[in-house]
């Protein structure tokens, strides 16, 4: 027999199914012994061509550097020139994503307004409409418009400074959301007129607009209602990003807003969150075509999201064509989510620092995804919104080192040439040349 | 009263015009001519002033309304009160898709038929419709009141919350978790104010009440299809 080892004769190591992963066996397993599919949230975890796959050619003969620390590198940006008539302006072009007031707790929301206050940017509501701890701490706010309408109301609409209508996210382009009823304290319920203690489902898609030519005419309702002051933004999911884009410039918007998988959500099924939408290096060029070929790029501001976490990355999405990016669980991690001081915890739960990701539960030891009053205690949303401050600077200054070094003097002059891709994925994706070549796959005037 | 020209003066400074209009103003009653389909009239609105619109109107005609008292003379497109926190609209004519959609408080008043979706997701809103509805109305509707004197399209109610429903016609079939419930001496008496308001003349012994069975109010796989 092939594999005795009677007879000393060597024999063959066994050997773990790239297919059948520990843990795909795993949630086999778990899927067969509770008849239940996963929920969790955050983002995909899967690894994908994403921006550490690009990188900066920096400057040399050809191109001339700027002094790091004596020549200026510009940050600034507005959103919303197209039509508002009060456009923001941000002084960093890092952005805080929309989570909600319910799968946040308003410490976290309200450091979330304090951090960004202090770097100059912006935050955004969620699915739960506008809590007073945000707007009172964010210098600007953007409040979402989503299908639920949970919470929304003429009054907010009108103290917000942009609006921003969510056709779909990253992490679920095409589906809706659930906030599970451990997380609906009176507070939470009396906002969203749902009574206590019940799931709290989000619908996949506006009750009361269908397609494009519909959301002309919402937009229209809402630039009315608003006195066409606000800038409005259209938030979609990293799908079919050369078509919407289109579709959003024509149906007026003045920003959009592009969320690539990895973008996080508070709670959807993790077969939906790893197997629906496009990596953000796949959208942010063909978004940035759709605007150019309207003749919209700048004109109709770009944000990208979804995985964004350095300056570096920051740079990229800038050099690729976008205004700003957004950030969300970045900005978690930043005020203190699956930090290792609360590993005891974690482990209690069931998992580890750095992998937990049932936010749906309330039982987050750090204190930011729960409404369970003891928990959220921990946290301190003055420290909290000091520590997302922090690494908002440092993302800047991390940017402005790498547009200094390419010898732009603000953030937006970087451009697709000072890029060079690793991976054939990477440069077919984001039409970046591969390294060492000045060829990517699809490059017009090529045939292969 | 003062009358507005919408075709000749435009939808920015007719709503400008009457998002102006304070609590305390003189200038209660007003009338707007030659609305001709156009979307967005008289949205946004906060002030107690009555409005009345002689003609048909397209999208989201008294969108976000509070305070307000509007009154279309004609049929009104999808969305009419969509959102609506308070006041009152009322629609001679029918009403197209989503009428009152995600409403938080008001009363919508709609004479003819209302297209499909009529109250989805509504919020607190008081709707009465004197004809028909269509389908998949009251969809995840989460409070207040639907009443439809006339008959309603199939899944009413489907993934219902807390809105009570009134139909005194017929219900070609209800949605998923809505339920057929009993009238009590309460329902009527609630019914009865509702229908008063609505300026509908029928008995509320006629109606019959649906609301929620709370079968999906906590996740549950079997749910999920």
């Amino acid at each position: 027999m092939k594999d005795d080892n009677s007879h000393g004769a060597p024999r063959t190591v066994p050997i773990q199914s790239a297919t059948f992963t520990n843990p795909i066996n795993a949630e086999i397993r778990r899927a067969a012994a509770t008849g239940i599919y996963d929920i969790r949230g955050g983002g995909a975890k899967r690894k994908v061509p994403h921006f550490d796959d690009l990188l900066f050619l920096g400057a040399s003969i050809s191109r001339y550097p700027l002094e790091g620390y004596r020549e200026k590198c510009e940050t600034s940006v507005t959103l919303g020139t197209r039509f508002a008539s009060k456009p923001i302006e941000l002084d960093i072009p890092v952005t805080i994503a929309g989570m909600s007031f319910g799968a946040l707790s308003g410490p976290a929301k309200e450091a979330l307004g304090r951090g960004a206050t202090l770097a100059g940017t912006s935050t955004t509501t969620g699915d739960g409409g506008m809590t007073e701890e945000e707007r009172g701490h964010s210098n600007k706010l953007v409040y979402q418009y989503l299908p639920s309408r949970y919470g929304m109301n003429p009054d907010d609409l009108r103290r917000c400074d942009a609006i921003e209508v969510v056709v779909g996210q990253g992490a679920k382009p095409g589906g809706g959301g659930m906030l599970l009823g451990q997380k609906i304290s009176d507070r939470v319920a009396e906002m969203r007129n749902l009574p206590k203690g019940i799931d709290q489902r989000s619908a996949c898609r506006h009750p009361d607009w269908t397609g494009p030519d519909d959301l002309e005419i919402k937009i229209l309702e809402l630039r009315e209602i608003t006195g066409w002051e606000k800038p409005i933004y259209i938030k979609v999911g990293g799908a079919r990003p050369y078509f919407d884009t289109t579709l959003a410039v024509k149906a007026g918007a003045d920003v959009v807003v592009l969320d690539g998988m990895q973008g996080g959500t508070a709670a959807t099924q993790d077969v939906f969150i790893e197997n629906v939408g496009q990596p953000i290096l796949a959208c942010i060029r063909e978004a940035v075509r759709a605007l150019q070929d309207m003749g919209m790029h700048r004109e109709v501001q770009l944000i990208v999201s979804g995985g964004v976490r350095t300056g570096a990355d920051v740079a990229k999405c800038m050099a690729m064509g976008a205004d700003a990016v957004a950030i969300g669980t970045a900005a978690l991690i930043a005020l203190g989510d699956n930090d290792p001081r609360w590993e005891a915890e974690y482990n209690a739960l069931g998992t580890t620092a750095g992998a937990y990701d049932d936010w749906h539960e309330g039982n987050d030891p750090a204190g930011i995804t729960t409404q369970d009053p003891e928990l959220m205690a921990r946290f301190d949303p003055i420290e909290g919104g000091r520590r997302l401050n922090n690494y908002l600077k440092v993302m800047t200054l991390e940017a402005q080192t790498i547009a200094r070094a390419c010898g732009k003097s603000h953030l937006h002059n970087l451009e697709p040439e000072d890029l060079c891709a690793l991976t054939l994925e990477a440069a077919a994706m984001a039409k970046i040349p591969l390294a060492g070549t000045d060829w990517y796959p699809g490059k017009p005037g090529t045939t292969y | 009263m003062q009358t507005f020209d919408l075709e000749a003066q435009g939808l920015r400074q007719l709503n400008a015009t009457l998002h102006a209009q304070a609590n305390d103003t003189n200038q209660t009653a007003w009338e707007v001519v030659n609305p001709r389909g156009s979307h967005a009239i008289a949205v946004g609105l906060d002030a107690p002033i009555e409005v009345t619109v002689k003609g048909s109107t397209g999208y989201y005609c008294g969108g976000m309304n509070k305070q307000a008292t509007i009154n279309v003379h004609g049929s009104v497109g999808p969305g009419v009160a969509e959102n609506m926190m308070s006041g009152m609209v009322v629609i001679e004519g029918d009403a197209s898709q989503y009428a009152g959609a995600t409403g938080h408080g008001g009363t919508l008043v709609i004479k003819g038929n209302a297209s499909s979706r009529c109250g989805i997701s509504m919020k607190g809103i008081d709707i009465i419709v004197h004809g028909n509805i269509g389908h998949m109305s009251a969809f995840m509707a989460q409070s207040g009141h639907l009443v439809v004197c006339g008959d309603a399209g199939e899944a009413l109610g489907d993934s219902l919350y807390e809105a009570k429903l009134f139909v005194r016609g017929e219900v070609k079939s209800l949605g998923a978790d809505c339920i057929e419930k009993e009238m009590r001496p309460e329902h009527i008496e609630t019914l009865r104010e509702l229908l008063e308001r609505g300026g509908c003349d029928a008995k509320p012994e006629e109606f019959k009440r649906y609301g929620s069975a709370r079968q999906l109010y906590n996740f549950n796989i079997d749910n999920a299809y």
